[in-house]
């Protein structure tokens, strides 16, 4: 299965991420799928992490973790979150088939940053929803 | 599954390395990455044990170049071949778009590649994608061993118990000194793109 997505959608998904996540002073965005596929991604402009690398961890580690939980009888955990002295990592799944995963320092709350996690992820559900066809 | 993006005109792929347990997987990557260094951007991604096994998988971006205007982005992954991560497999072969099945010619490991290739098309029909398919090609590794006396399956016994009904492209290889490891990169990501390109009309 190939799924394409046009200029209208991915300005939309790089516009929510830009308002809802680096506007407010996380560090790095990107957003991919199941697969490893970077379908979007955002920094700060200082940041030089290797993005297809990380991408292709985060989608395999958070689908290690997916089936930990089912093993031990649990639909999903509710927070995917690595803490680091400097900067720490979140994973957000977005429909069933995307991860918004961001990279944040000390000065962001965990709180705070689900919060607007929250937000954007439902909005990028509302444009990805009509390209989804699983 | 592979995803074209309109707006930067880039398509990624994955590409997944599949095999029994100390078949040659990882050396694959590993010579694709030391041959192609200046145009690899990105360090090679390894987990393994301490044993140097594959823990949980491999990892190599390859910029192919352009085709048809579109930049193509292959994601080049190997599974751990060890009957324990079974799990494991599966979690890496989500998304896969194309498959090189990494066969062990050593006469002991027979049994063995075709436990692997039978859990391939098991791992495979979980995520409701059939062996007949999808994009696949048979590497026939550790040619070279002969040179050592060590007995190997020949070729015509290979393709009877792996290629019989998939009736895949099959090259012999040695991937510790190279030979056919390009070769059947090449092919699978020509098989690869057909494929995506046949699906996109």
């Amino acid at each position: 299965m190939t799924y394409m997505l046009g200029r209208k959608a991915l300005d939309e998904i790089e516009a929510v991420l830009q308002q809802d996540l680096s506007d407010v002073g996380v560090d790095c965005i990107f957003l991919i799928d199941m697969a490893g596929n970077v379908i979007a991604n955002l920094d700060n402009g200082e940041i030089k992490h290797d993005i297809y690398s990380l991408a292709a961890l985060a989608a395999g580690n958070f689908a290690a973790v997916s089936t930990m939980a089912r093993i031990i009888g649990e639909d999903e955990f509710s927070l995917l979150f690595h803490k680091g002295e400097k900067e720490s990592i979140h994973f957000s799944k977005v429909l069933s088939d995307f991860l918004l995963i961001t990279i944040f320092a000390k000065g962001i709350s965990l709180g705070f940053l689900r919060l607007k996690v929250a937000e954007a992820t439902e909005k990028i559900k509302r444009i990805l929803e009509p390209f989804y066809t699983t | 599954m592979a995803f074209v993006n309109l707006k930067k005109k880039e398509v990624q792929a994955k590409i997944v390395y599949y095999g029994p347990g100390r078949g040659g997987k990882t050396t694959n990557l590993e010579y694709i990455y030391n041959k192609f260094n200046k145009r690899i951007k990105t360090e090679m991604v390894t987990i393994k044990t301490h044993g140097d096994r594959t823990l949980f998988f491999d990892f190599l971006p390859f910029d192919v170049g352009k085709i048809r205007g579109y930049a193509v982005k292959i994601q080049l992954y190997t599974v751990p071949g060890q009957v324990k991560y079974d799990a494991t497999r599966r979690l890496v072969l989500r998304g896969v778009d194309g498959i090189v099945f990494v066969a062990d010619s050593m006469a002991v490991r027979r049994e063995k590649n075709i436990l692997s290739l039978k859990n391939l098309q098991k791992n495979l029909a979980t995520f409701r994608k059939s062996i007949f398919r999808i994009p696949i090609v048979l590497q026939y590794n550790k040619r070279d061993l002969a040179e050592q006396g060590i007995p190997l399956l020949s070729l015509q016994m290979l393709e009877q118990d792996l290629n019989s009904k998939l009736k895949a492209p099959y090259f012999e290889a040695s991937a510790l000194s190279g030979s056919n490891v390009v070769a059947t990169l090449k092919r699978i990501i020509w098989m690869t793109m057909s494929s995506l390109l046949k699906e996109l009309k």
